[in-house]
């Protein structure tokens, strides 16, 4: 099942009052639950409605905005300039303003992504071939 | 039938599409700015492409923005909607070159519609009836176009080649004014449309604006859906619009539906198409051609019970069309009031959240919206929000129809002129039928 599919699934749980969420696509299927204790919560939603005890939860933080590098445009994202090259850059590496973080291909043009503040890379948010959209968050720098 | 189509268009018309999709078990992509993250349709449709900001120049007029969420969601076809890219033949050309399907006409025929010279030669062929003119392109030889002008007979009007929908005009009441109004409609044309090439009209002073639908499978076959007659407008914009046209003979209106079939088959047209004219004194003068559906394809869906989007992505997935003349049967008569996001009497755009939006209902209306409570209307885009539309097996009935669901219809949080189309629907002259395209404005003022 397409990850941005689950992915928005699990938004729309998010923000709503569902507990509980499950689709069957043919023979693939998907359920997600609010609050249980593989299900990352961010620290931001005060939810009211679900109750926990502090030990059963694991936080994620959010990437914010200003952490991110987003795609300025509609196409595939690919972690290496080739498929038989090294990926530009892995978690934990440090990258300077300038230095490519990815690649974004459109209409067969391989579009290099530059890093836009030096850093370390902290997450790569895209799998490697996955298609993105425009402002998508591509990699979080920090 | 298609498998998946791209929806490379926004608010209502994007809705529309994406409900005949639906209907034809065609899978929708929904293309969208960041500002139009949470139009109805992206939410309704089964995957969704952010493709760029919200500046329309950046996204949905941005070609490889589109053409590449094409190619990341596997797409087969594109539907431009109206406006945008719909009549853009290089959108068009790249959109066939990079392997899809592009719904709507051929690239040739867009850039020979497109080109209003052409299109009037084209329609000349075909025994359209046109406006008198210089059926041509001005030339530098002022003697001939000073002569022209005196054979149509003052007033004449100046228009550019590429432009159309009102832009890119001038009228010149006298022989003295002529050659310099040409000069100035010229510089004007190549800094807008960057094409400076003119043509002369005679300048008809009060005619209604009647248009005829016109769908062809591009194997050679095309029909007509009738006419409608759109006079109320504003600064060229249309605000209310009807089918059929009321009051014309029917047999001059069949005779001229014919001449635009057989214009369509000698293009081998293919796609949903309109042919407007302007009408005066029993007579029908052509002067452009829209190769798209348009807003008020509704009124004439109402009247024939023919769905013309569906009609487009059937014959853009190469059927032949799905009805032969005779059996379009019209019945009945159909108004369409535009609803936009503006202050009834200033006309300023307003933006903003629709804190409750409540659509009218009951036999005979139709609402086609976008709109949904909690929506907020974005600014950098044009301001029609909804169209509400009413059949009745009479004019009368019609409008009576419109009347009441105008006092119904509820839009709170912005501005929208909805009290200037209730003053509309119970004007004295409109309710008898035939105003001009002037009368709108002279209302106003």
């Amino acid at each position: 099942m397409d990850i941005r599919k689950v992915k928005k699934l699990i938004e729309l749980l998010e923000s709503s009052d569902i507990a509980e969420i499950e689709i069957k696509e043919g023979d693939e299927g998907v359920r997600i639950s609010r609050a249980s204790n593989l299900a990352p919560v961010l620290p931001q939603k005060q939810d009211a409605l679900t109750m926990r005890a502090p030990e059963e939860t694991r936080s994620i933080s959010k990437p914010s905005e200003k952490d991110t590098i987003n795609s300025p445009m509609v196409g595939t994202f690919y972690r290496s300039p080739s498929p038989s090259s090294p990926p530009f850059a892995e978690v934990g590496k440090h990258v300077n303003i300038g230095d490519v973080v990815c690649i974004v291909e459109a209409m067969k043009m391989m579009n290099q992504i530059e890093a836009d503040r030096s850093g370390t890379i902290e997450e790569i948010l895209v799998e490697d071939g996955e298609p993105v959209e425009f402002d998508q968050p591509l990699v979080t720098i920090v | 039938m298609l498998e998946k189509v791209l929806i490379a268009n926004r608010g209502e018309i994007a809705l529309r599409v994406l409900r005949a999709c639906k209907e034809l078990g065609i899978k929708t992509v929904a293309v969208h700015s960041v500002a139009d993250k949470n139009l109805k349709h992206v939410r309704l449709s089964d995957e969704s492409v952010c493709i760029g900001p919200s500046n329309p120049i950046d996204s949905y007029l941005h070609i490889p923005s589109i053409i590449s969420a094409m190619e990341v969601t596997n797409a087969n076809a594109v539907h431009p909607g109206y406006g945008f890219l719909s009549e853009n033949a290089d959108f068009a050309e790249q959109v066939e070159k990079s392997g899809f399907t592009f719904i709507g006409p051929s690239a040739k025929t867009i850039r020979l519609m497109g080109d209003k010279v052409s299109a009037i030669e084209i329609m000349r062929t075909a025994g359209v009836p046109t406006v008198p003119g210089s059926n041509g392109p001005l030339d530098e030889d002022n003697e001939h176009t000073l002569r022209l002008a005196k054979d149509i007979g003052y007033p004449v009007i100046i228009k550019a080649a590429a432009g159309g929908g009102g832009r890119g005009m001038r009228v010149v009441y006298s022989e003295a004014e002529l050659l310099k109004a040409v000069k100035v409609t010229q510089s004007e044309a190549k800094s807008f449309f960057s094409n400076g090439t003119v043509y002369l009209e005679k300048f008809l002073e009060n005619p209604r604006h009647v248009e005829i639908q016109v769908i062809g499978d591009g194997q050679g076959n095309a029909i007509h859906l009738g006419d409608r007659d759109c006079s109320l407008q504003r600064r060229h914009q249309k605000v209310l619009e009807e089918a059929p046209a009321p009051g014309i003979p029917n047999e001059v209106r069949n005779d001229v539906a014919n001449t635009c079939i057989q214009a369509c088959k000698n293009m081998h047209y293919r796609g949903a198409g309109t042919l407007e004219f302007l009408y005066e004194n029993g007579n029908f003068y052509f002067i452009e051609m829209n190769t798209r559906v348009q807003v008020e394809h509704p009124v004439t869906e109402m009247i024939t019970g023919f769905d013309i989007v569906k009609e487009q992505l059937r014959i853009a997935n190469g059927e032949p069309l799905s009805s032969v003349q005779k059996e379009i049967k019209f019945q009945g008569h159909a108004f369409e009031c535009r609803i936009n996001a503006e202050n009834a009497a200033t006309f300023l755009p307003s933006p903003g959240k629709v804190n409750l939006f409540h659509a009218p209902g009951g036999p005979g209306i139709r609402v086609d919206s976008h709109l949904y409570s909690g929506y907020s209307v974005p600014p950098f885009y044009d301001s029609l929000i909804a169209k509400l539309i009413s059949y009745g097996e009479s004019r009368d009935q019609a409008l009576k129809r419109m009347q009441i669901a105008l006092d119904e219809i509820l839009i709170d949080g912005i501005d929208t002129n909805i009290s200037l189309q209730k003053k509309l629907v119970r004007d004295e002259n409109f309710q008898k039928g035939g105003v001009n395209i002037h009368y709108l404005e002279e209302k106003l003022n």
